[in-house]
């Protein structure tokens, strides 16, 4: 067991090792499907597709400390695709932002964790998301403001790859080279699919790459269920090339439970019980 | 009154650092000042408005007192969603600045009109709705924007707008101006549609109709303390603004009236109807159409009391 991690800059949390953080994501992966089948709730696969990149973000690269979650100098991250909260909540828990006893009564009546994240509904939930397309434009808004008040703070904006049919994600794509804003980041969870399709055919998404590359972010393909690699682009914001940086994170949906890998199904199927045992062994927790 | 706007928006930054100017790509020239004087707090968003109000939003939740400036429709109705979430649901201290609201285009055509935003808007929980009448109002309007810590819409005119205060009046959010005294009919008036309801004012006075007259600036929150005293005292409220008579300050008003009958007074509003503009036109030419000016409207309101 090697530690990967060195070479991280200061951070509040001890440094893990990859293995570690490979556990993580399994003990994560296990708590969306075990939250998607108490509460009812669908976007199980949309939720499993991005654990490893949270993962590398809040355990490799953030600069937070969850004692401190409304400190203005924090790193922000924006889980811009909003349906896949589960991920998000999950890992503030983990990640000791609030207590995990909050994971539990998730999505029932009068409970502060909603199917989709309210404003300052727990600590470490940057914006209210739900509506696609709003994360990049309010986390640019971040970044200039970071840039105005003289704080070097980053921001990360985690989106999906049928997000990337809004509008708005394009303003703020062209907006953010425009402005040479070097201290905002972009990670596409690409999973290939959306809510009724395929994303590659409901438009014209391939060479999402080259997309963003002609928009002007400093852009890289990483295998987006490899947590160092993630982790080494990730820390690696603003890479100095004058430009945000754009990650296109080639991942599968339903991550990590083989008979959810890529059946677009479970973007609305909830588990049941034998199906939550089913997970559980996949993920080697049994 | 985009003047006035650029002018008292560069003073405000000038003393607070926290306040940050976003245009979408408008006002050639009318802002170079404060990017001289604010470095780095002029931004010019492009034709994106959608972007500019999340970014608003974004610099909001940062500390900073963002102010979104562009022409109104593209500012409002464009943008209606990023406005509702971003800078509502999270109830984040923006500034929304429409230039060139109402008719104030009329010649450029339906794009460019402005009559149904302050009807959307207003349904928005926790927004002030102002429409200042003249460049002094624009001033004030803006000092009370930055200085209230949440969402406000003001909708303002182009250039060469009548200026009706001698100075900057006494303003707070919501609270009408009053202009003239009078008995028997009062107009309440947003925007800058105000001197058409002075000059109505003093026909009717020489038809010995009194009439008192209310820059009624905020649309919402409605100064509820002047629409009870008028509503029990005059015969005749009239609402007057250009913008449509539904959703408006005259929408809001016969919403308010509704929870508040029986009363003394009838309520006529005037407004543009509940249709696009086709004709090619100036924005007299089309409030004219409209029975908008001070002569129709001096007719309308005394057949409404003899």
């Amino acid at each position: 067991m090697s530690n990967i991690l060195t070479s991280l800059p200061i951070m509040t949390a001890p440094e893990p090792t990859l293995v570690e953080l490979e556990g993580i994501a399994r003990k994560l992966r296990f708590k969306l499907v075990q939250m998607s089948h108490k509460a009812g709730t669908p976007h199980l696969g949309s939720a499993l597709s991005c654990v490893d990149i949270l993962v590398a973000a809040y355990w490799t690269t953030l600069k937070v400390d969850p004692k401190k979650a409304d400190d203005p100098s924090r790193e922000r991250f924006i889980l811009s695709k909003g349906h896949a909260a589960t991920a998000l909540y999950a890992t503030l828990a983990e990640r000791g932002f609030f207590s995990r006893d909050l994971l539990e009564n998730f999505a029932q009546h009068g409970a502060p964790l909603a199917e989709q994240p309210a404003p300052n509904c727990a600590p470490g939930v940057e914006l209210a998301t739900g509506s696609l397309g709003h994360g990049l434009p309010v986390g640019v808004g971040m970044a200039l403001a970071g840039r105005i008040q003289k704080r070097d703070y980053r921001v990360f904006v985690c989106m999906s790859d049928g997000e990337c049919n809004e509008g708005t994600v394009w303003e703020a794509a062209m907006f953010a080279p425009g402005q040479k804003l070097e201290n905002v980041c972009v990670i596409v969870d690409y999973n290939k699919w959306q809510a009724t399709g395929r994303s590659n055919e409901v438009m014209a998404l391939d060479s999402l790459a080259e997309k963003w590359k002609a928009f002007g972010w400093n852009t890289t393909e990483v295998d987006g269920h490899d947590i160092s690699a993630l982790s080494r682009l990730l820390r690696n914001v603003p890479d100095n090339s004058g430009k945000p940086v754009a990650i296109i994170a080639h991942t599968v949906k339903g991550k990590g439970v083989s008979f959810m890998e890529d059946d677009n199904n479970w973007h609305y199927r909830i588990p049941t019980a034998q199906e939550v045992d089913a997970a559980k062994e996949e993920l080697g927790l049994v | 009154m985009r003047n006035a706007f650029a002018k008292q928006i560069t003073q405000i930054a000038q003393q607070d650092e926290r306040v940050v100017l976003l245009s979408g790509d408008i006002g050639n020239r009318l802002f170079d000042d404060i990017k001289a004087k604010c470095p780095g707090r002029f931004l010019n968003c492009g034709v994106a408005e959608a972007n500019m109000i999340g970014m608003a939003a974004g610099m909001a939740m940062s500390g900073l007192r963002p102010v979104c400036y562009t022409i109104t429709p593209f500012l409002t109705y464009r943008c209606m969603e990023q406005i509702r979430v971003d800078v509502f649901y999270h109830h984040v201290p923006v500034v929304i600045v429409g230039t060139g609201a109402g008719l104030s285009y009329a010649s450029l055509g339906a794009t460019h009109h402005s009559c149904e935003e302050m009807g959307m808007l207003r349904l928005l929980p926790g927004l002030s709705v102002i429409a200042p009448a003249d460049e002094w109002e624009v001033r004030a309007a803006i000092k009370a924007a930055i200085a209230h810590p949440q969402p406000v819409y003001i909708r303002i005119g182009k250039k060469g707008e009548p200026v009706v205060h001698q100075a900057e009046p006494q303003f707070t959010i919501g609270k009408a101006i009053e202009m003239l005294h009078g008995d028997d009919i009062c107009i309440l008036s947003a925007g800058t549609v105000l001197p058409e309801a002075m000059s109505a004012a003093k026909h009717l006075a020489a038809r010995g109709v009194s009439t008192r007259v209310f820059s009624f600036h905020t649309v919402k929150p409605l100064d509820e303390a002047v629409l009870s005293e008028v509503f029990s005292k005059c015969k005749v409220v009239a609402t007057l603004e250009e913008h449509s008579v539904l959703g408006g300050l005259g929408g809001a008003v016969a919403e308010w009236l509704a929870d508040h009958s029986p009363a003394k007074a009838r309520l006529i509003r005037f407004g543009t109807p509940d249709e696009f503009l086709h004709e090619t036109c100036e924005q007299e030419h089309a409030r004219e159409k409209f029975g908008m000016t001070s002569t129709a409207i001096a007719d309308r309101l005394q057949a409404a009391v003899t």
